[in-house]
């Protein structure tokens, strides 16, 4: 896998074994060469569109609601302990 | 046979007394049971919790209660939650999830009355084009289970064809709904972005991302549209419009409607079998007096670079809460960052990890300007192209698809090849407007064709009218495979 795409790999946080390195390596690299297309286009003066949709700033009151329980956010959680999610240790 | 029924037969059925919600659901379990097997559509269903909602919606009948789902029996796409259900976006990394809330289009259906009942298969976090990607094995074409039947909804559509349900939900970020109900041969929506509350759709690409009805004609498009949308303060991208009466709009009349057709559609892949039954349904909307011109949609060939860029982009971003914290499988590791990548390693399939490495990368340092901020721009001369197409024409025409249904298999190792057969449907969903698959023919196979609509924003009462009369003319749509 070319060194560019082993970095977004490591940003991504996703463990790859050897073959799939190597498959996902290749079809990337036809992949960007392909959206390269992209290159031919003049986009100087081009404003982007994030969204389809023209809405800009929608808010709402701030009024208290009902809202999930805590033990309903937490109980699909793979690890917790009085009612906060248990990780891996941090500091030593 | 109840379950072969659509939901205006099934509910008048209901309001005669004819029927009851109990029998339509037992016959949609018992067919289920009868071919499931063999196309692999549901992921689940709870069969005391369906037949007890159908009760309910007995007893709500017997009192007196008229609403538009009322005793209905619905799927839903694994991708939607529904209170104390699994939830997997058939995905491993989710482990045994189970859902702690009911999504707005969930709700939307409880109050229309709907019996909702089991969750259909789909592309693993709706990132494919043939359910293949699904962590529980791919659903299977009911017209012939050796090929594909579309995805990422490939679910949804199965269960409606193979009427294995009355009516499916799913979701469409680049054609997801309309490409397998074009290949498998039902009616597909995807509705105008922000139509539809996203509220409860686990995410792939937000700006793109919508939920939409597949169903056995284009009336119960229109009624499930009636149900599902409307504004929703959950959901900040979901647009205020009023909700007009969409079975209204099935009036039959569509003289003087203007459709075009984009003449950068004639593409090298294009299957003849395809061209030929897309011509022969445009002819048929011409002598129904439609007016039927050319247009031109001029960034075509920069469509699907530019979607691959934007839809990955997010997809990264919104697929970085799976880290095996709050949710779902973990994989143990030694420090934090460690746990994330085993688990994400693990948890993840193929398509799924290559679409994440590719959004990070065109959002990374070095490469935003070139390829995340350089596709948004071309999202802007794509939409425009819309924009100015609709100014002339009321509707664009085209086929959903290049090709019907290939094989399984077929394409899952070349995952550009797969890409490139989305040309007709992503440029919908880029620009923001709604559009429809309904069925237009079958090939010499004998696998289904669809016909591709395509409306502005919020013009969904046309783009139903004008699938409703085309439907009225043919008989596509009644078409069943033989199973069992």
């Amino acid at each position: 896998m070319r060194e560019d795409l082993q970095h977004a790999v490591k940003l991504a946080r996703i463990e790859l074994t050897p073959e799939e390195e190597a498959r996902l390596g290749s079809q990337l690299g036809d992949i960007l060469k392909y959206i390269d297309k992209l290159n031919e286009l003049d986009v100087k003066d081009v404003e982007p569109t994030a969204h389809a949709v023209p809405l800009t700033n929608v808010l709402r009151e701030d009024q208290p609601g009902k809202s999930l329980s805590h033990e309903a956010a937490m109980r699909n959680a793979p690890q917790t302990a009085n009612g906060l999610f248990i990780v891996p240790k941090i500091v030593e | 046979m109840p379950h072969t029924l659509t939901i205006s037969q099934l509910t008048d059925k209901l309001a005669q007394g004819e029927l009851t919600s109990r029998e339509a659901t037992q016959a949609c379990l018992d067919r289920i049971a009868a071919v499931d097997g063999q196309l692999n559509a549901f992921l689940s269903h709870d069969l005391e919790d369906a037949l007890a909602q159908a009760d309910a919606a007995d007893a709500a009948r017997a009192a007196g209660e008229i609403k538009a789902l009322l005793g209905v029996p619905i799927a839903m796409k694994d991708v939607i939650a529904v209170n104390g259900h699994p939830l997997n976006c058939a995905s491993k990394i989710l482990g045994d999830f189970n859902s702690p809330y009911d999504a707005t289009v969930t709700q939307k259906l409880r109050e229309a009355g709907a019996v909702i009942f089991g969750r259909v298969n789909m592309d693993e976090f709706a990132m494919g084009s043939s359910t293949e990607n699904s962590a529980f094995g791919p659903a299977r074409n009911p017209w012939d289970t050796g090929r594909i039947p579309g995805g990422s909804s490939g679910g949804s559509a199965v269960a409606v064809v193979a009427d294995e349900c009355i009516a499916s939900i799913g979701s469409d970020t680049g054609g997801s709904i309309r490409q397998p109900a074009a290949l498998c041969g039902c009616v597909g929506l995807k509705p105008t972005y922000g139509r539809v509350s996203r509220y409860g759709l686990v995410a792939f690409a937000s700006s793109l991302d919508q939920i939409g009805p597949l169903t056995k004609d284009v009336r119960d498009a229109a009624i499930m549209l009636g149900v599902i949308a409307g504004e929703d303060k959950r959901d900040s991208t979901n647009v205020p419009e009023p909700v007009p009466d969409y079975t209204a709009a099935l009036t039959g009349d569509i003289k003087g409607l203007k459709i075009g057709l984009p003449k950068e559609y004639q593409i090298d892949g294009l299957d003849p079998e395809v061209k030929a039954a897309t011509d022969a349904a445009v002819a048929e909307l011409e002598k129904q007096g439609a007016e039927v011109k050319e247009i031109s949609l001029p960034h075509t060939e920069y469509a699907i670079a530019t979607y691959y860029i934007i839809a990955t982009a997010e997809a990264s971003a919104n697929l970085a809460r799976f880290e095996g914290v709050r949710y779902g499988a973990r994989v143990d590791g030694a420090s934090p960052e460690a746990m994330n990548r085993a688990t994400r390693g693990a948890g993840f399939g193929e398509e799924v990890k290559r679409r994440i490495i590719l959004g990070t990368y065109v959002l990374s340092s070095g490469y935003y300007d070139a390829y995340y901020l350089r596709a948004q721009k071309a999202r802007t001369l794509i939409r425009q192209d819309f924009l100015n197409a609709f100014e002339q024409v009321d509707l664009i025409a085209s086929p959903t698809t290049p090709t019907p249904a290939f094989k399984i298999g077929e394409k899952s190792g070349d995952p550009l090849q797969m890409y490139l057969s989305d040309i007709f449907t992503i440029s919908c969903n880029l620009a923001g407007l709604c559009g429809i698959s309904v069925p237009c023919g079958f090939s010499k196979e004998g696998l289904p064709l669809g016909l591709q609509l395509l409306g502005k924003p919020f013009g969904e009462p046309d783009l139903l009218r004008a699938a409703h009369a085309y439907e009225q003319a043919t008989d596509w749509h009644t078409k069943r495979p033989q199973l069992v």
